[in-house]
């Protein structure tokens, strides 16, 4: 299930109501501090480049008046025109639009590189932290709620850093040296300008939160719709068996409709916003054209020229702009910082601890026993244990794993293992055996440090597993999951997984130990043929046999078999088997058993029930014990 | 294929039609206004005469009015055009995938048919409603504009004719290159997508074998990959805006330098000058808009040709002229039967298959995987049509009935079995609305489902979750098993529908089948044989024929497949873990490695 790739565009969480911030200002002192780190200078040349850029513009606007009083009126009115200065003027005018074109462009080229190598360094972190999380967050958070932290969230803090900051920047700018050049021009005329924008904000932000309102609604229909189209369709063929069809279109029509008439109303106000904006603005215009030419009439020309209005109005619609631009931002910005605070919300989770300090190391051992360390694979393995007095240890490592009074909860108020004791000696086999929830993935889960127990300890040939750094740990056992996970890459791509430095000659002897390499050969490109979508080209049983092969090239001392119980047809269930059969020989190996075969050949069974092993010992034992074990057993042959 | 598309507009014919006029009208009154305003300075401001500054004034404001007016109009009609556009695309597409048949459900796959009725639609209605509003707008800004600033002086409109020109080129050269580059982008941002997916759901496999740094790297390596796309794509586009900008501003400065001169030797006015700004930076930006509007509505083709693909798919399977209405009883007979999923396929997944059941009589079906059991039956329900041969259900042929009657009297448990969310109820009156709560008690008990039920806290009004997810793969076998039983078929068929069920639990479910139902055929299909042992008669498929047909007693004598499977499934071969199946009521924790 969470392998299914979801194709059906961003939506979801992100794309939702208005999210609550808890702290804008830090979230958003968060993304500048980001972008700042690594780009201090390039930031600060932005804001140079905004403010070149919009200087230019301004000037450009205002030449008009330069153009009309100080040029066109003159020299109308000149018996023998010269152009000469004009064509000066122009010539400056050119000049500083060049600037201005090459600011913005630096400004966009600056930006996007910063916005995207920030979101390079945000993306590492974010997955680098990831990896070194501890699985309590995989399990409390589903697959698609992680993902969309990468694709929506990020996406919208995309949007946040490349497009709205500098927006926002840019449009304050402008307001601020426009609204300075209006007061310039004339006051009375500004003041009218800035009654009209109070008029028009205020429209705006009126329609801004309706439209809100209903965004939200659809939102909630849109996903509501396309949950159940979802659902309707993953089971449509069990809608055909049915002749449920007549009744699944009542309801989808249902869905259908509540949606069209929300979108409706959200997309009829988001529709004419813009223009009420619009003409509203031209309305501010004509206002201004007429106290202008009241002014103007009534003030005997010096006070306002005729360039002077002209100008003016001009910086009348620009000032109108940016006003709407900034308030059609806010929500985005909004939705930007949410994101944001999701991203670091998991950048600022805590990792995994490791407080541990024996390693593994690969040993030559000397006829006499004693061990010196060696970076070559010599398949003979060591426990490296400094003390504090500096004195190094080597201890072999042989696979002896002890649990004593181990108590063990997913969640501190529940605890799902009490009081387990048990003792693996090197090369012996401990089946678990229990009914699903008894307890027996979680004490795999425990021997590697999947997760950390409560109480009691666990020693592995001799050390406590807190005490061995957690990589070593880990990398000394070799586990087969029942859900098998591949990676896209060839065949021999993911039997490497399991120790990268093995040759290809290697891999392929994995292969064949895990009876893996029969069908792999009839494979179209052999162990190279690539491999997608968790395997999705594979059937369950060559997966399965494809992580047995991943497992044996590990060449571990310590093996966890998880056996599977899906239906494989008998013929590659008896390869696995055998493949498994391999690998266990001369291991340390728990297997949490379901095939009977498994459980008889085991050194010691574990019946575990609600957390507890109730029973132990060998197949033979346990039966004249009478108990549980023999209940189970005999339940099952009863039925023959 | 815009054409079928179009054909759902329906009852929105109206207001897609209107908006445009509306577009249109509006655009009118808006290029209106700067030919106003030239009259306004030269008339009032120039002169100082204040009469004609009120009248002028008045007539913009009047305009503005009007262009407000159709503005709101157009946008009204265009939302209820495009919302109303989008509803029926999606009502058509799932009213015409309720009609498809297995075979073109497997065509399509069901992502694929989600994608179609979500994304793309919304893709669609996005680019309908820019097409009828903003695609006439646009254009019609910039005839007007040119016409208008013609009126005014036609030399000068020159300089805009060459900046258009120029800004096409531009367009042109930019338009197809970046679309090239952000497929690429696309691509890289799915593989980095696809890398944490897969980091996430192996991430046990990651921390067992210590491959966080090896991840970390091939993370790292995609992320990158997608940066240096991004930052390409992105590149490009920041070249329009200068460009943009370039055009714009050297046709203010021509305009300046040749309108200084023509007002001077009063060939031209101030006012007019203005209002030839104006009408550059709109004609200008209509094409910006234009534009937009092409790399929209391009990118909405793939969306409309995946959904005119559904839109024009022909169900496979459809009655027949007269569909006979009843089904007289449960025999069920194939008469050398071949199938294959698809015509052009060179081999056969049945062949030859010819063979008949009695009404009543129990049939146990086996063989390997990929041997054509499920394909076998999915026959008997005209799932899919035969091939060559035919099929007779109660004495005739399966194409001559009514497809709901006889799906009604054949109910099948498929092996992916699907739970709806809803209450208990709810999904077991799938099989029969009108069932009573006792009737599906009942069917429960039949089913061995009524255990475990009765013991979840709510009863038969607990809710399940979307795809049956909150119960295990046992429960949700039982519960689908007692759903079909409700139908009260004439035929049942089981297809490998207790295999998450322990041995005597499914011995108790066929036990009550036998003894509750005596008169419907049953047909099972299983990978274990103690499951088919019961039957009447088993069969036997291998590569897609059948082996043996015949009591299991005859069977083990006379059949090698069949003896096989029962050497290798008994003794210690079974799964040890039968009786523990029985165990389901121990309460679930977060061991999610370790259920069923």
């Amino acid at each position: 299930m969470s392998n299914d790739r979801q194709p059906r565009g961003p939506r979801g969480r992100a794309m939702g109501p208005r999210p609550k911030i808890d702290h804008p200002m830090q979230t958003l002192g968060r993304v500048l501090g980001l972008m700042m780190k690594h780009y201090k200078f390039r930031m600060i040349l932005v804001v140079v480049c905004i403010l070149v850029n919009a200087m230019t513009q301004l000037y450009g606007i205002l030449f008009i008046r330069e153009l009309i009083d100080g040029y066109i009126v003159p020299l109308s009115k000149a018996a023998a025109p010269d152009f000469s200065g004009l064509a000066f003027a122009l010539v400056r005018l050119g000049c500083l639009y060049l600037a201005g074109i090459a600011a913005s462009y630096s400004q966009t080229m600056l930006m996007l590189r910063i916005a995207q190598g920030t979101l390079l360094k945000l993306r590492a972190a974010m997955f680098d932290h990831m990896e070194t999380l501890p699985l309590s967050y995989f399990d409390a958070n589903s697959h698609g709620d992680i993902m969309s932290v990468y694709t929506n969230d990020v996406d919208t803090l995309r949007m946040l850093m490349s497009n709205m900051i500098p927006e926002v920047i840019g449009s304050t700018v402008n307001i601020i040296s426009t609204l300075v050049s209006m007061i310039v021009l004339s006051v009375p005329m500004t003041a009218l300008t800035l009654v009209m924008v109070v008029v028009i904000s205020f429209v705006t932000m009126r329609l801004g939160a309706r439209s809100a309102g209903y965004f939200v609604q659809n939102q909630k229909n849109l996903g509501d719709l396309n949950g159940f189209i979802e659902e309707m369709t993953e089971g449509q063929k069990v809608v055909k068996v049915f002749c449920h069809e007549q009744q699944s279109i009542a309801d989808f029509e249902e869905r259908n409709q509540r949606l069209r008439a929300s979108a409706n109303s959200a997309n009829g106000i988001a529709n004419i916003l813009m223009p009420i904006n619009n003409n509203l603005a031209h309305l501010s215009y004509v206002l201004c054209a007429v106290v202008g030419a009241l002014i103007a009439i009534h003030g005997d020309g010096t006070v306002l020229t005729i360039g002077t209005i002209v100008s003016f109005l001009t910086l009348n619609r620009n000032f109108t702009r940016p006003i709407s631009q900034i308030s059609s931002q806010i929500n985005n910005v909004v939705m930007g910082m949410a994101g944001a605070q999701r991203v670091f919300a998991m950048i600022d989770l805590p990792s995994e601890t490791d407080e541990g300090t024996v390693t593994l190391v690969s040993v030559d051992v000397a006829e006499d026993g004693a061990m010196t360390e060696t970076l070559r694979r010599t398949g003979h393995w060591a426990w490296k244990e400094t003390a504090q007095d500096g004195i190094v240890r080597y201890v072999p490592m042989r696979g002896d794993v002890r649990f004593h009074d181990v108590d063990f909860g997913y969640v501190p108020e529940k605890t799902v293992l009490h009081d387990v004791n048990l003792f693996a000696k090197p090369g012996q086999k401990i089946a678990f055996v229990g009914s699903t929830g008894a307890g027996k993935t979680t004490i795999t889960n425990l021997i590697n440090r999947f997760y950390d127990i409560a109480d009691g300890e666990i020693l592995y040939d001799g050390f406590n597993v807190k005490d061995i750094r957690k990589n070593d740990l880990r990398r000394s056992m070799a586990i087969v999951l029942q859900e098998t996970n591949l990676f896209t890459g060839t065949v021999m791509d993911n039997i490497r997984y399991g120790r990268l430095s093995a040759t290809d000659e290697e891999c392929v002897a994995a292969a064949k130990l895990a009876n893996a390499d029969g069908f792999i050969r009839r494979l179209p490109e052999g162990y190279n043929t690539m491999l997608t979508g968790n395997g999705s080209n594979l059937s369950q049983g060559q997966r399965q046999l494809l992580s047995i092969a991943r497992a044996a090239v590990c060449e571990p001392p310590v093996l966890i078999l998880d056996e599977a119980t899906s239906s494989i047809d008998t013929h590659t269930e008896h390869l696995i088997q055998q493949g498994m059969d391999k690998l266990m020989q001369g291991r340390t190996t728990f297997v949490i058993a379901h095939r009977l075969s498994t459980v008889m050949n085991a050194d010691c069974i574990m019946v575990l029930e609600k957390g507890v092993i109730i029973e132990r010992g060998s197949h033979e034992e346990l039966l004249e014990k009478k108990g549980k074990y023999y209940q189970l057993y005999t339940g099952h042959f009863a039925e023959e | 294929m815009v054409r079928l598309l179009l054909s759902h507009v329906g009852k929105y014919k109206k207001d897609a039609i209107l908006t445009p006029v509306c577009a249109a009208l509006e655009v009118l009154m808006e290029t209106l206004i700067p030919f106003i305003t030239a009259s306004l300075i030269d008339l009032g401001i120039e002169r100082g005469d204040m009469g004609n500054v009120f009248k002028y004034g008045g007539l913009m404001v009047v305009a503005a009015l009007f262009s407000l007016a159709f503005a709101i109009g157009a946008g009204r009609f265009s939302a209820r055009a495009s919302t109303g556009f989008a509803a029926n695309l999606r009502s058509a597409m799932y009213k015409k995938i309720q009609t498809f048949s297995f075979a073109n459900i497997d065509r399509f796959s069901t992502s694929g048919l989600i994608t179609r009725m979500t994304t793309d639609v919304t893709s669609i209605q996005q680019a309908f409603a820019m097409s009828i509003r903003m695609a006439v707008r646009a254009p019609l800004t910039l005839i007007m504009s040119l016409i208008m600033s013609l009126t005014i002086n036609a030399r000068i409109s020159l300089i805009f004719l060459g900046a258009m020109v120029l800004l096409v080129i531009a367009i042109m050269l930019i338009i197809p290159r970046v679309s090239g580059i952000f497929s690429q982008v696309f691509k890289r941002y799915d593989a980095l997508n696809e890398s944490v997916q897969e980091n996430v759901s192996a991430i046990r496999v990651v921390k067992a074998y210590t491959r966080e740094e090896h991840e970390k790297e091939k993370f790292a390596k995609a992320s990158g990959l997608l940066y240096k796309f991004s930052v390409k794509a992105e590149s490009l586009m920041a070249l329009a805006g200068p460009i943009m900008m370039f055009v714009v501003n050297a046709s203010i400065i021509l305009v300046s330098w040749f309108g200084a001169k023509l007002v001077v030797s009063k060939e031209l006015t101030t006012g007019e000058l203005t209002s030839l700004f104006s009408y550059c930076t709109s004609i200008l930006m209509s094409l910006m808009m234009l534009s937009m509007v092409f790399v929209m509505i391009t990118m909405s083709i793939a969306a409309m040709k995946r959904t005119a693909e559904v839109l024009r798919e022909e169900p496979a399977i459809q009655n027949g002229p007269s569909p006979v209405t009843e089904v007289p009883d449960g025999s069920i007979r194939f008469d050398h039967v071949n199938f294959a999923y698809r015509a052009d396929s060179e081999e056969y997944v049945l062949s030859d298959i010819d063979f008949s059941i009695r009404s009543g009589e129990t049939v146990g079906l086996i063989g390997a995987t990929g041997s054509g059991k499920s394909s076998l039956v999915s026959l008997i329900s005209r799932l899919y049509d035969v091939s060559e041969g035919a099929v007779y259900v109660g004495g005739t042929d399966v194409r001559d009935y009514d497809l709901d009657t006889l799906r009604n009297s054949v109910a099948v448990v498929l092996q992916k079995n699907v739970l709806f969310s809803g209450t208990v109820l709810d999904n077991l009156r799938w099989g029969d609305p009108q069932a009573t709560e006792e009737d599906c008690r009942r069917a429960c008990r039949m089913a061995c489902a009524d255990e475990f039920i009765e013991a979840m806290p709510e009863g038969y009004n607990a809710r399940i979750e979307q795809g049956g997810t909150n119960v295990s793969g046992g429960q949700r076998q039982r519960l689908c098993i007692a759903r079909a039983l409700l139908k009260k078929p004439k035929i049942l068929i089981l297809d490998d529908s207790t295999s998450a069920v322990d041995t005597a639990t499914d011995a108790k479910i066929k036990k009550a089948l036998r003894e509750s139902a005596p008169e419907v055929t049953k047909i099972i299909i299983a990978q274990r044989v103690a499951s088919v042992q019961e039957a009447d008669r088993v069969m036997v498929l291998n590569d897609g024929r059948v082996d043996g047909f015949d009591t299991p007693e005859n069977l083990v004598k006379t059949n090698e497949i069949y003896r096989y499977l029962v050497e290798t499934q008994s003794g210690e071969e079974k799964d040890f873990d039968e009786a523990l199946k029985a165990d389901h009521f121990t309460d679930y924790n977060m061991e999610d490695g370790d259920n069923e």
